[in-house]
């Protein structure tokens, strides 16, 4: 009886996490993609994987997915070992890549059909299978059509459409708005939200800190193949500051003068932008913006523009770095 | 878990396709490679363009050799038919499946495939699927040489039968040649380099054959070549299928070279294929 029981809290502790990585490496000649990444993400949350292009989030993603073998390290995904139990991982997993992975050559149906085919359901299952997909994300219309005629955001539900014929364990989604207009981003948004609903773990990559705000449980940030900060979205914006304050005076003659004023109330550096009106400043508390701009209006300082705005992924770097984040290594990951 | 907000706001039949649907038992490996034939084929379908170059080297091979050689070399263009049309149904479907390399090479830059090697199904299927797949090309190509043949008055000697185990032998040999390319296709990095390579091994072998002239009149090293040359003796073993007197050792030294062939160059291909 003792040992039964204690079966099952080794079985509970180990499918608690869908992810597990330790010291994952991958290099592309001498570049090293993917630099020591460790994870831990829990069952049934979505988890962020925020980073600049060539940080090493596709390749990390390509590891878990099984499609490339890491150099050193191990992983785990949803208990198995992405290397020695490959084929359980592909049994268990989806993968939405961040380059279409949809044949363009192919109709939107004949992709989820052969798809649907391909995982093993019968000729009249997926061919209804594949209807009801279409019918839900808006594709109906366009079934008949080849993928190359489809816009972006078509391209990418048909994208998420494929990879949920059957239902995941784990989704990855690399890069799933990007390249997107704000109404197909929001579209796919929705759909990602109603997704996780049902329980299903997903990774997501993203450059966006804001995606990763709205989607995302926890996020970790990549940079140069290494994670360089994690936590949930409250707790890494709370160590990066709220956003940016932007302000635009009417005389540029009392920039020197709002700046003082500023920083006092701000209590944070203020920077002069390089239109000779603006300012700005890096804020941790937007309740004391309301209370600087009302002083500036005090003493007669003319605001006619003012913004708080999310934090950038720039910003974020900055803060979290002390450089902004820079495109590298764009290639070496594209080719991988 | 619970649900969000959001999820009530979305419409019912978003929800009903969201749901669970749980994994049915993989396919096997033999149905995995025909559902990715069944994709060459609708390739086929939509990218019609494809089909030019295996419409048109048959067509222009046979009508350009017979006419332009055939009054000089077999002293009748319909003469000369008899003799050519064979080889030129072995030359075209051995030139096609160039096409294997290429398509491979070019499908493999594409995001989709990432996609089939996340799914847990028999590793090699894309591959052998898609030369599956194939095979419905050569067909296609075979069937317009020897339309065509017809047409002009060839007359083949051995019948229908023999024209059928022609056909078969020539799209065997063209299955085991093709793994030679799809081996390229996963070593060259362009598509255009893998068509040229392809074509720079294939046109000497092609033209030092017997599929124009008998070699009795070349210089005795040509003819040493021609004779261990692979493309004479399936030239020699289709001629004499499509005639009535094919020897059971032309044609089984044909299968065999399609056996060794695929014995060593499918592995090689499935072996780069995992390690890419």
């Amino acid at each position: 009886m003792a040992n039964i029981t204690v079966w099952e809290a080794t079985l509970d502790s180990r499918s608690a996490l869908a992810i597990e990585a330790s010291g994952l490496v991958k290099a592309f000649g001498a570049t090293r993609a993917v630099d020591g990444v460790d994870l831990a993400v829990p069952t049934g949350s979505v988890y962020g994987f925020l980073g600049p292009n060539g940080a090493g989030k596709t390749t990390t993603i390509r590891m878990l997915a099984t499609l490339l073998r890491p150099d050193a390290g191990t992983a785990r995904v949803l208990g198995h070992d992405i290397v020695a139990e490959a084929d359980a991982v592909r049994g268990r997993i989806a993968l939405t890549g961040q380059y279409a992975s949809v044949d363009e050559d192919l109709t939107g149906r004949e992709n989820l059909v052969l798809l649907a085919r391909l995982l093993g359901l019968p000729r009249t299952a997926a061919r209804s299978r594949a209807d009801e997909l279409l019918g839900a994300f808006g594709l109906a219309e366009v079934a008949g059509r080849q993928v190359n005629t489809y816009s972006g955001g078509m391209r990418r539900r048909l994208d998420i459409a494929a990879s949920i014929v059957v239902t995941p364990e784990l989704l990855f989604l690399d890069e799933p708005t990007t390249g997107l207009d704000p109404h197909s981003r929001n579209q796919v948004w929705d759909i990602i939200r109603a997704f996780v609903a049902s329980g299903t773990t997903v990774l997501l990559t993203t450059q966006y800190l804001e995606e990763a705000d709205q989607l995302a449980d926890r996020i970790a940030v990549i940079d140069h193949g290494k994670v360089i900060a994690e936590g949930t979205p409250g707790q890494l914006k709370t160590s990066i500051g709220t956003g940016a304050l932007q302000v635009r005076l009417d005389d540029p003659g009392q920039r020197r003068q709002a700046e003082r004023l500023l920083s006092h109330a701000l209590d944070v550096p203020v920077r002069l932008e390089s239109d000779p009106a603006a300012l700005s400043a890096r804020v941790t508390d937007a309740d004391r913006v309301a209370l600087a701009l009302a002083e500036l209006s005090r003493v007669g300082v003319t605001v006619t523009q003012f913004a708080l705005g999310q934090p950038s992924l720039d910003e974020v770097f900055l803060a979290l770095i002390g450089h902004p984040a820079d495109e590298h290594a764009t290639s070496k990951e594209t080719a991988a | 878990m619970s649900t969000t907000p959001t999820t009530s706001t979305l419409d019912a039949p978003l929800r009903a396709a969201l749901s669970s649907h749980p994994r049915p038992p993989r396919p096997g490996a033999l149905a995995a490679s025909r559902t990715f034939a069944w994709r060459a084929l609708l390739k086929l379908k939509h990218v019609p363009e494809q089909l030019i170059d295996v419409t048109g080297l048959p067509i222009i091979f046979t009508l350009g050799f017979t006419y332009l050689f055939g009054g000089a070399l077999a002293g009748s263009t319909r003469e000369y038919l008899q003799f050519l049309l064979p080889g030129t149904l072995a030359m075209t479907v051995v030139l096609v499946t160039t096409y294997s390399g290429v398509t491979l090479n070019t499908d493999l830059t594409k995001g989709v495939f990432d996609r089939f090697r996340s799914l847990p199904i028999w590793r090699p299927a894309p591959i052998l699927g898609a030369l599956l797949g194939d095979i419905g090309r050569y067909l296609l190509a075979a069937i317009i040489v020897l339309v065509l043949g017809l047409v002009l008055g060839y007359r083949p000697d051995g019948g229908v039968a023999g024209l059928m185990a022609a056909v078969g032998l020539v799209l065997g040999f063209a299955f085991g040649l093709s793994w030679v390319w799809t081996t390229l296709g996963l070593v060259l990095r362009a598509p255009s380099a893998v068509n040229n390579l392809s074509l720079l091994v294939l046109f000497p072998l092609t033209l030092a054959s017997n599929i124009f002239v008998d070699p009795a009149t070349m210089p005795g090293w040509l003819q040493a070549f021609i004779d261990v040359n692979p493309i004479s003796h399936l030239v020699t073993a289709t001629r004499g299928l499509m005639a009535g007197t094919a020897t059971a050792g032309q044609v089984g030294w044909v299968l065999a070279a399609a056996a060794l062939l695929t014995a060593i160059f499918a592995p090689l291909t499935m072996r780069l294929y995992r390690d890419r």
